[in-house]
């Protein structure tokens, strides 16, 4: 490489990284050429898809569209990341399975992190409306939408069971 | 030629209730997609790795004077260059009509044509490199409207190089019955021009290659090309063709893919490219589309402007259908031939016509070449034909319903142009989308602005002759057991995320007792895998569970012999279900199905066993192209749409879409409404707001190739879906199945326009309904209420209207 690299000190799924990176590039790059970490996808590379959604500081962004050097000192959560404090499956990738709310699978991954961070901060189950708001910026191409918002309330009442439902 | 998946012997029928079929299941491979541990095309590393990008022309029509690359060259990093003089050899999805460079030899046909290729150590040293290209340009006058480029008699100023006919790429003319006489006698005849604007497919992975060469390619070095394809066999055809390499030294490999909806089913540029790269330079090369790549290779929906007359009796019966349709077919061919055919061959069903006639012109044009969008050449006709009907159905004072039983076809019939049709349950479409949506009940009371629009459609599962002839089965499928457990499936087909991995273990799954996580299904690896022609046509449920159906009936039986023989029974009172072997009349009896395996293998030998697929080639018509679009069975549909337009914007919100499909049966039921719901959503999105064109007064360039310019549905835009399956089981469909995957689309564009006319009275017979198109119709029809030309619509329910 020749432009000049910098030092990435970051926090990535729980786990300190330090990792030598050109300053040009995005967080995307970052995570998929230099740690390996495949499951953030690049449908654009412009922000217009969500593909590449990840969490920084527990909030959704664009990774594409993320300096990584935007990430110094901060926490970065990916989907190889979601399922840790669940047995390694998380309550809806285990939703979205059972729903069938993946077909190809590329979107998937963005999906997931914006409707992980949608229900954690509502902190209760969520409804469709807000899950079709919280998700607006990813775009799915296979599957018309209808089974990946009933897997997200799905998980959502999984998470959150009605009081006396349990 | 008879296959045991055409004529089952008795013995093959399952001797106790399906344990599997028809559930929702849980997919063979999603959870590792959802977990980011699937390996998409360019996800895959190799060590050494080179990067490559395309040079791509700016001009829509233009002679290459010159290229010089040596400065490209001189750049630290790069390692090798290719232009269009190292591939000759043109090819093109249909043998017929080779007609595509990988790179661009003399001229370039659109913005966009690829020039030359850089293989450099990263993507920014071959941008770079690319930037350093020097090519000369003799820029020529462009086509961009398809009737102009048809009207063109100066040949220097022809399109593609290889066209024979001037810039006509296909032209078909087929007239079945008196259609002159049956339409100008009509008591009703309906007349109207449509055109259906150019869509794109939308695939979220883009096209990637990744291509490496393991020894000497001269003597008997092995290419390997891995590729998000959805026609890997195809590839691996013209790439042999295009490298001058036999076949058996390429092995193609098709990842895990991120979508295709016939966006990836052909060979592209930059699957040839990173393969002479990687075998000049001897490294891994890799090349990835951008977003702009991907919308500049485009192969999406061809634009199609028609001209449509029907003819009715009094009852609402159709006498004639006459059509004529010019196909705006971009630069090249692509499937165009097919295309052309299609657009007027698919037509012929749900609905009986008395009389047909329909001619298609493909025109070349200066833009990026259309193909296959999901619904194949048969979308934009079914568009026009079902807006036909609508008008037909006002104008007699007929339910639009209603009219549509009146025609249809029905089952084990005939169409007008010669094809056969098997199991048929579109009248069952049309019975639960009315009852679903409360159409009798709620149409007539629906306010000004608010209305109810009702289609039907048909597909093809598949298609009977191959693209290249040949008599050896169109499908082909290799099961292993072993004495694990497991069963190993090996096939050809191509996942698009449609699911047909996890349709074969289904199918494996009830035959053979295994749940789905015991069986593995490998997947359209060339060196490993039989033949199969791909994902295209709707093919693999039929095709490919044919096949595999067969494969695993012929392992039932060895599994249940070695376990009939020691247990003393009759073969047929051993059953495989649920990881083991039982006695049906003694359920207590009963032996883990490993076992099982091990007593069968004991018997038997390794135990493995192949199944393979022909088409009955008896359902066609004795005609030139009577046998493009003859299928061994067919899919039906029926959509019904619910809108509210507001008359003072022109804004189309459309509410719910309730759609029936027969599928024949439902093998996964999840997995079907999916591709409904899918399927629905993209004709929703097409109807709306989609639009792949160029501009014509900026040379060319596409006017929107990116994910923001090029609309398409949010979560926040697409409205309700409600998908229906209707089982019409087919005597050609393992277990009775059907297509479902690309039929849903058809329908659902016609029932909104259908409903905008309910809603404010006006036809919307272009494409996409935006709001402006809307309003200037809303507005046209205003005035001629007011001068008592046309009746108000919907007079008596003024609410909504919108004041003068
Ligand atoms: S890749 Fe980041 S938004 Fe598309
Ligand atoms: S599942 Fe394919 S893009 Fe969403």
């Amino acid at each position: 490489m020749s432009e000049a690299a910098f030092l990435l000190s970051t926090t990535v799924n729980g786990e300190p990284v330090t990792v030598a990176a050109p300053h040009h590039w995005t967080l995307l790059e970052v995570l998929r050429y230099k740690l390996d970490l495949i499951g953030s996808k690049q449908g654009c590379d412009k922000g217009d898809c969500g593909a590449c959604t990840v969490q920084l500081d527990g909030e959704p962004v664009l990774a594409c569209l993320t300096l990584a050097a935007h990430a110094q000192g901060r926490e970065v959560t990916t989907v190889e990341g979601l399922g840790h404090c669940h047995g390694g499956c998380h309550p809806l990738q285990d939703a979205f399975d059972r729903w069938t709310a993946a077909q190809c699978g590329f979107c998937t991954p963005g999906i997931l992190m914006s409707a992980e961070a949608l229900i954690r901060k509502r902190g209760r189950a969520v409804e469709h409306t807000e899950v079709a708001e919280a998700l607006a910026g990813n775009l799915c191409r296979c599957t018309g939408y209808t089974k990946i918002l009933d897997a997200v309330v799905d998980a959502s009442q999984q998470m959150h069971p009605a009081p006396g439902k349990e | 030629m008879a296959t045991d998946a055409n004529n089952p012997s008795p013995e093959d029928a399952p001797s106790h209730d399906p344990w599997q079929l028809g559930q929702s299941h849980r997919k063979v491979d999603a959870m590792e997609r959802m977990r980011g541990i699937t390996r998409y095309t360019d996800d895959l590393k190799l060590p050494g790795m080179l990067h490559a990008k395309i040079l791509r022309s700016p001009h829509a029509h233009a002679r290459i004077k010159s290229i010089d690359t040596s400065k490209a060259l001189a750049l630290e990093g790069v390692f090798a260059i290719v232009t269009g003089q190292d591939f000759k050899i043109p090819y093109g999805i249909i043998p017929w009509t080779p007609d595509e460079n990988a790179l661009a030899v003399d001229k370039v046909l659109h913005v966009g044509d690829g020039v030359a290729a850089v293989a450099a150590r990263d993507e920014d040293t071959a941008i770079a490199a690319m930037r350093l290209i020097e090519v000369e340009y003799e820029v020529l006058k462009a086509f961009f409207d398809p009737e102009e480029s048809l009207a063109n008699t100066d040949r220097s100023l022809s399109i593609n190089p290889y066209g024979r006919k001037g810039n006509l790429s296909k032209r078909v003319l087929l007239e079945f019955g008196e259609v002159e006489q049956k339409i100008s006698g009509a008591d009703l005849v309906v007349e109207g021009d449509y055109f259906f604007e150019g869509t794109t497919h939308g695939a979220i992975e883009p096209h990637c290659a990744l291509a490496h060469v393991e020894g000497d390619m001269s003597k008997s070095g092995i290419l390997t090309v891995w590729s998000a394809t959805q026609v890997s066999h195809y590839l691996h055809r013209e790439l042999s063709k295009v490298l001058e390499i036999p076949a058996h030294r390429i092995r193609v490999i098709q990842p895990p893919l991120g979508g295709a909806f016939g966006g990836k089913s052909e060979p592209f540029d930059l699957e040839f490219c990173a393969a002479k790269l990687a075998m000049l330079t001897g490294r891994p090369v890799k090349l990835l589309y951008t977003r702009e790549e991907v919308f500049y290779s485009h192969r999406g929906r061809h634009p199609m402007k028609m001209h449509y007359r029907t003819g009715f009796t009094r009852e609402g019966k159709i006498t004639g259908v006459d059509a004529r349709t010019i196909l705006d077919g971009g630069a090249y061919s692509s499937f165009g031939l097919v295309t052309t055919y299609y657009s007027g061959q698919l037509l012929c069903a749900p609905y009986e016509f008395a009389s047909y006639r329909f001619e298609s012109l493909r025109a070349y044009t200066n833009k990026p070449a259309c193909g296959p969008k999901r619904g194949h050449g048969s979308v934009q006709p079914r568009f026009a034909m079902e807006i036909q009907l609508d008008k037909a159905a006002v104008a007699l004072g007929i339910d639009p319903i209603e009219l549509r039983r009146r025609n249809n076809l029905g089952s084990e019939s005939t169409t007008v142009n010669k094809f056969r049709v098997g199991s048929n349950g579109f009248s069952e479409c049309l019975d639960k989308v009315e009852a679903a949506s409360g159409w009798r009940e709620r149409k007539p009371k629906l306010p000004y602005g608010r209305g109810l629009g009702v289609a039907g459609s048909t597909y093809i599962s598949g298609t009977n002759y191959p693209i290249y002839p040949n008599e050896m089965p169109q499908a082909a499928v290799q099961i292993c057991l072993d004495r694990s457990g497991r069963a190993r499936v090996f096939s050809g087909a191509n996942d698009i995320g449609q699911g047909s991995n996890t349709m074969l273990a289904v199918i494996v799954s009830e035959e053979l007792g295994l749940p789905l996580e015991d069986i593995r299904v490998l997947s359209a690896d060339t060196d490993l895998c039989p033949v199969d022609l791909g994902a295209y046509s709707s093919r693999i449920t039929l095709m490919v569970g044919n096949a595999c159906m067969q494969a695993a009936q012929k392992l039932r039986r060895k599994v249940c012999a070695a376990v009939a023989k020691r247990w003393e029974i009759p073969r047929r009172r051993v059953a495989l279900i649920a990881r083991k072997a039982l006695d049906l009349e003694n359920p207590d009896r009963s032996v883990p199905l490993r076992e099982a395996f091990c007593w069968a293998e004991a018997d038997n030998g390794l135990l493995g066993e192949v199944g393979s697929y022909n088409t009955p080639k008896d359902r066609h018509g004795d005609y030139r192209g009577g046998t493009i679009g003859a299928s061994p069975a067919y899919s039906f549909t029926a959509h019904l749409a619910e809108v509210e337009v507001d008359p003072e914007t022109g804004i189309v919100d459309v509410k719910t879409i309730w759609v029936a499909h027969d599928c024949g049966k439902a093998l996964s039921k999840r997995i079907v409404e999916g591709q409904i719901e899918g399927s629905t959503y993209m004709g929703f999105g097409e109807a709306l707001m989609e639009q792949h064109v160029v501009d014509p007064q900026h040379n060319g360039v596409h006017a929107s190739p990116s994910f923001l310019d090029y609309r398409m549905p949010t979560f926040l835009d697409t409205p309700k879906l409600e998908a229906m399956i209707v089982e019409a089981p087919d005597a050609n469909g393992p277990y009775g199945a059907k297509e479902a995957g690309e039929g849903p689309l058809h329908s659902s564009i016609p029932a909104i326009a259908n409903a905008i006319y309910d809603a404010v009275g006006v036809r919307i017979d272009t494409l996409p309904f935006s709001p402006a198109k809307v309003l200037a119709a809303i507005d046209a029809r205003r005035e001629q209420e007011a001068a008592g030309l046309v009746p108000e619509h919907k007079s008596g329910q003024t609410h909504g209207r919108r004041s003068a």
